[in-house]
């Protein structure tokens, strides 16, 4: 590459990273300003003002105790989907079995109904066995809305995978779990923690769910808590509290995904056997 | 329509009830026994308050005093989200699952018919609450053919704002009618850059509704009659829509006001952008601050709203108090509900919260007229205001509405287009 | 479950070669799939069916005429729901929603495929502040969706950031008409392009080096690098990606929902308006019809798209080591 053209490349990155953190920047600027300035354009707010913070983190609202049942429903769907996820997926994409094509075809079909429509029976089963008010209530939904996704990503890279590595690693004498635990899942990392953020973040934000299966304050989660922000009067709309809210619970999803991003370009490059 | 047609011919009678109209006077027929006498009230325990979330705080102390008189019946506050809509979602869903997670329903006025139809709230004896205390308007929104199903606790009603400094300097007194708003306009505006005439809520959305049945109303015609039939092909109806459609073309009314909801419509206010606004009470609170958020604070008043010919006439907002049908403990909810409309906790509330009461006396006593000068216009409004369609499909027919009003305020269809639509639309919605 | 039947029980053979058909295996697989078959059931077998069941049937919505009370309870009406969705009184609402839910997914995921690969080239490259670059292209998508539909309406309202920033007199983007759709695409796009780029960067890295040596050697072009190597080789994850995200948008709700408000021509998905016609104004019937018949419609485009496109999206052809 010559020199003077060095330069579009980071000019590409620049553009893309704008794009990306322009509306954010909207949302963090928005939640800095007083709640009386909330409709000042200028690109910097002053004074800077801390109150919407305040406001969210004010003792009455259960912003702190949302954030807590947010990352438990979020969590443990992670890891039950990851866990049943890569067994399902490890099957489809390496036991040669019946049905296999109708497996996959019903695991997708799952995600074509409309998730809105889901919600009257699903909230008349939950009642019915008693699930009302339970985290349960909230982490298998979303467990079943994220499966579809880490399925059918998973086995694409299992696929992926030279089928020779595995037969190395049995004539090095591992069983299949074995060549699969030490083998497959190491080179299948970027997959897998993608498939980990992906659906963390599909969990965390999950909304309709969370809102008609749990109605005591102490179990409700961050978006739900969010939904309830009011304004000093009727009408009022508290979007500063709001936007201060939506960065609050954007920065742990943007600080998992700095931990986890040498995780996704862990894989082949970081070559064999970890 | 198979059904439609066997709809039709099977109720003749009403799906409406503005007024007494074909239902008057007869209340419990023997027929329907169960569904139609007071169910009884009985249980006593705990119970819980489902609500939008507390503005002021006021509701937990209010709540708490409460508990602390009767430790075996706490009342719980399960809070909704924010959004009339998505609250009226969580309590329709959990009526349909019969649950008795709620006890205490807050139900919006507009509300009452499908919930009562519905049989998601219990019917109230008339004698257990001071119903003749509080403003007649505000009962009737609680009432579904004549049976009590919920007791107002608070009442809105619309209000004209306006630049009041504008209009002395001009010599104008507040207008009575829209004429007289036109001419206070066309005086004054052209001296005022960046300043349009007049705006209300005329975002699609219920707040259209509001407006559009306030002109029809004001006007003197109405949208669905006395007898329960729609009447939109009358000529007031006609001209209570141009006013808004005619606005839109002459520029009174400005474009950008076809986004308004409640809070765009004070910011432009408050931002000097408007010599006359139709809003709720709320606003006076807020373009009266003198943090520097408002530039018209002390320099507008309010009046009543105007009309065709003379002062027009508001729809009523508010809340009313239920008991689910499904919840245990209905006589604790039953004297939860006598204690919170008492006066003495709405005159707490109204200092608190500032929202209208439905107490009658509280509007005109002396020391909160000085401290909320707008309630005595505001009792006016509230007294002289129609309450929307009483219909169980109130949420269809509000849609109808706002698409008519909608298409012809943005130019898609002509005044009289959109009103046929809307009568034939409300007619097959209401089988008349 | 049909998968047993032909898995003679046995006990689990001792080193079986991988992708071969033997006893056991069946088993093995029925083991390692029933879980996620489960859960799926649980959550979603249920509401389809019952979705199912009351597409056939309609409230009886008319109060008696003395109490005002609604019976309870439905009644049989054939496939009237469906008919009326093309020949009621509804059926310009109903083929409006579809044709805009149509034309968002259209748009939006051919914007979201380019910006998406873009994005992963751009978090693939090996550069200082590359984990930062990383985590704010993710920032779109980690907004919670009803925050960033608040955000944007925010954005689009009349005096909003996005009139100050285009000359001339300012857009009602948030109205009617073809602003109101444009604002829902630009939203979508921006929200969900990261989804792609991230599945995207993922197929990246177990690309080897080496296939890029050679290419260099060999003095291909960066565009020719892109086309007959990158591309093919992250085929299959970027099908995955589109196929769900082509499920995705056709379900779309929550943007038109808070970004614009429902009951608007121009933004009114199917979604939407099942959505209006259950909640709002109860009425079960239809909207489960309109479910149903979204649900067909998504089955089909799915089919198609991975018969013309991904007859391999998952490699069911044994895939080349690279």
């Amino acid at each position: 590459m010559t020199g003077r053209r060095r330069w579009v490349p980071y000019l590409g990155i620049a553009v893309i990273v704008a794009y990306c953190l322009a509306p954010f920047y909207w949302m963090l600027v928005s939640s800095l300003r007083r709640a009386n300035d909330i409709f000042d354009s200028a690109p910097v707010p002053t004074p800077l003002s801390l109150e919407s913070y305040r406001a969210v983190f004010g003792s009455s609202n259960g912003f702190v105790r949302s954030l807590g049942n947010s990352f438990l429903v979020a969590g443990i769907t992670t890891v039950l989907v990851l866990l049943i996820g890569t067994l399902t997926a490890y099957a489809l994409a390496r036991l040669d079995f019946r049905f296999k094509n109708v497996v996959l075809a019903v695991i997708i079909t799952t995600s074509m109904f409309p998730g809105i429509s889901l919600l009257v029976p699903l909230l008349q089963l939950f009642s019915g066995i008693g699930w009302i008010n339970t985290y349960q209530a909230m982490i298998v939904p979303s467990m079943s809305f994220a499966l579809p996704l880490a399925v059918w990503n998973l086995t694409a890279f299992f696929k992926q995978m030279p089928l020779e590595l595995e037969e190395a690693a049995q004539i090095d004498g591992c069983t299949p779990a074995q060549a699969f635990r030490k083998v497959i899942l190491p080179l299948a990392a970027p997959g897998v923690f993608t498939t980990a953020i992906i659906t963390f973040i599909a969990a965390w934000n999950e909304f309709i769910i969370a809102l008609s299966v749990v109605n005591k304050q102490e179990l409700k989660t961050a978006p739900v808590i969010i939904s309830q922000f009011t304004g000093l009067t009727q009408f009022d709309s508290p979007f500063g509290t709001q936007m201060a809210a939506g960065v609050v619970v954007t920065i742990p999803l943007v600080v998992l995904v700095l931990l986890f991003q040498r995780r996704i370009v862990a894989g082949l490059t970081a070559g064999g056997v970890k | 329509m198979v059904v439609r047609g066997r709809v039709r011919g099977a109720v003749l009678a009403t799906v409406l009830l503005l007024g007494a109209g074909a239902c008057g006077g007869e209340t419990a027929p023997g027929t329907d026994a169960g569904a139609s006498a007071p169910a009884v009230l009985d249980g006593v325990g705990p119970i819980s308050l489902v609500t939008g979330k507390d503005i002021s705080g006021n509701l937990q102390n209010q709540v708490d005093e409460w508990n602390s008189a009767h430790p075996d019946q706490k009342v719980t506050v399960i809070e909704l989200p924010e959004d009339a809509d998505a609250q009226r979602q969580q309590m329709v869903q959990n009526a349909q699952t019969k649950s008795d997670a709620y006890g205490v329903l807050n139900l919006d006025v507009v509300w009452t018919a499908e919930f009562a139809a519905n049989q998601w709230v219990a019917q109230l004896p008339d004698a257990e609450f001071p119903l003749t205390s509080l403003l007649p308007a505000t009962v009737e929104t609680a009432r579904y053919f004549k049976r009590l199903y919920a007791v107002p606790t608070t009442s809105d009603g619309g209000l004209l704002f306006y630049r009041k400094d504008l209009l002395d300097a001009a010599g104008v007194a507040p207008p009575k009618t829209w004429a007289e708003l036109s001419a206070a306009c066309e005086k004054i505006v052209p001296s005022q850059p960046g300043m349009s005439c007049y705006a209300g809520q005329f975002e699609k959305y219920e707040g259209l509704t509001v407006n559009f049945t306030e002109a029809v109303n004001s006007a003197g015609g109405s949208v669905v009659g006395e007898d329960g039939k729609p009447t939109l092909g009358s000529e007031q109806a006609r001209q209570g829509l141009n006013f808004l459609v005619d606005g839109v073309k002459s520029g009174k009314i400005a474009q950008k006001a076809r986004t308004f909801k409640e809070e765009e419509g004070r910011r432009a206010f408050q931002a000097g952008e408007l010599l006359f606004h139709r809003q709720w009470p709320y606003q006076y609170a807020k373009a009266n601050a003198t943090d520097g958020s408002s530039t018209v604070a002390g320099k507008f008043a309010v009046a009543p709203l105007p009309g065709l010919t003379g002062p027009g006439s508001s729809a009523l907002g508010g809340h009313n108090f239920a008991i689910s049908s499904f919840a245990k403990n209905k006589k604790t909810a039953l004297d939860f509900i006598r204690y919170m409309v008492d006066e003495k906790q709405q005159r707490a509330n109204l200092e608190k919260t500032s929202q209208a009461p439905t107490w009658a006396a509280l509007y005109d006593d002396p020391a909160l007229v000085a401290k909320f000068p707008y309630l005595t216009q505001l009792k006016k409004s509230i007294e002289t205001a129609k309450k929307r369609p009483s219909v169980v499909k109130y949420q269809e027919v509000s849609s109808a509405i706002q698409e008519a009003a909608y298409s012809a305020m943005s130019g898609t269809s002509t005044t009289e287009q959109a009103l046929t639509s809307l009568q034939g639309k409300l007619e097959s919605l209401t089988g008349k | 479950m049909a998968i047993l039947i032909d898995a003679p029980a046995g006990p689990e053979p001792a080193r079986p070669a991988p992708g071969l058909r033997r006893t056991g295996v069946g088993k093995l697989a029925a083991l390692l799939v029933s879980p996620t078959l489960l859960v799926l059931a649980l959550v979603v077998a249920y509401p389809i069916v019952s979705a199912l069941r009351l597409a056939f049937y309609r409230r009886d919505d008319t109060p008696d005429p003395v109490t005002g009370l609604l019976r309870p309870g439905d009644h049989f009406v054939g496939i009237d729901n469906f008919t009326d969705m093309f020949a009621g009184e509804s059926s310009t609402r109903f083929l409006n929603a579809l044709w805009n839910t149509t034309t968002f997914t259209v748009t939006a995921v051919s914007l979201e495929v380019v910006i998406g690969v873009l994005m992963a080239l751009v978090m693939h490259k090996a550069f200082r502040g590359r984990a930062l670059v990383r985590a704010s292209i993710l920032v779109p998508w980690a907004v919670p969706t009803a925050i960033a539909g608040l955000l944007w309406r925010w954005i689009f309202q009349a005096d909003g950031v996005a009139n100050d920033l285009i000359p001339g007199p300012p857009i009602l983007w948030t109205t009617d008409g073809a602003q109101a759709w444009f604002a829902v695409v630009v939203a979508d796009s921006w929200k969900t392009a990261p989804f792609i780029g991230l599945l995207v960067l993922a197929g990246l890295q177990v690309i080897s080096t080496e296939v890029y040596e050679a290419a260099r050697l060999d003095g291909a072009s960066a565009w020719r690098t892109f086309f007959s190597i990158t591309l093919p080789l992250v085929k299959p994850t970027l099908l995955v990606a589109v196929l769900f995200r082509i499920l995705d948008t056709l379900r779309m709700f929550d943007l038109p929902y808070t970004l614009i408000g429902p009951g608007k021509n121009a933004t009114d998905t199917v979604t939407v308006l099942a959505f209006e016609e259950a909640v709002k104004f109860g009425k079960y019937g239809p909207a489960s019809a309109y479910a149903v018949f979204l649900f067909a419609y998504v089955a089909v485009v799915a089919f198609v798209f991975v018969r013309l496109l991904g007859a391999d999206v998952l490699g069911t052809k044994a895939r080349r080591g690279r």
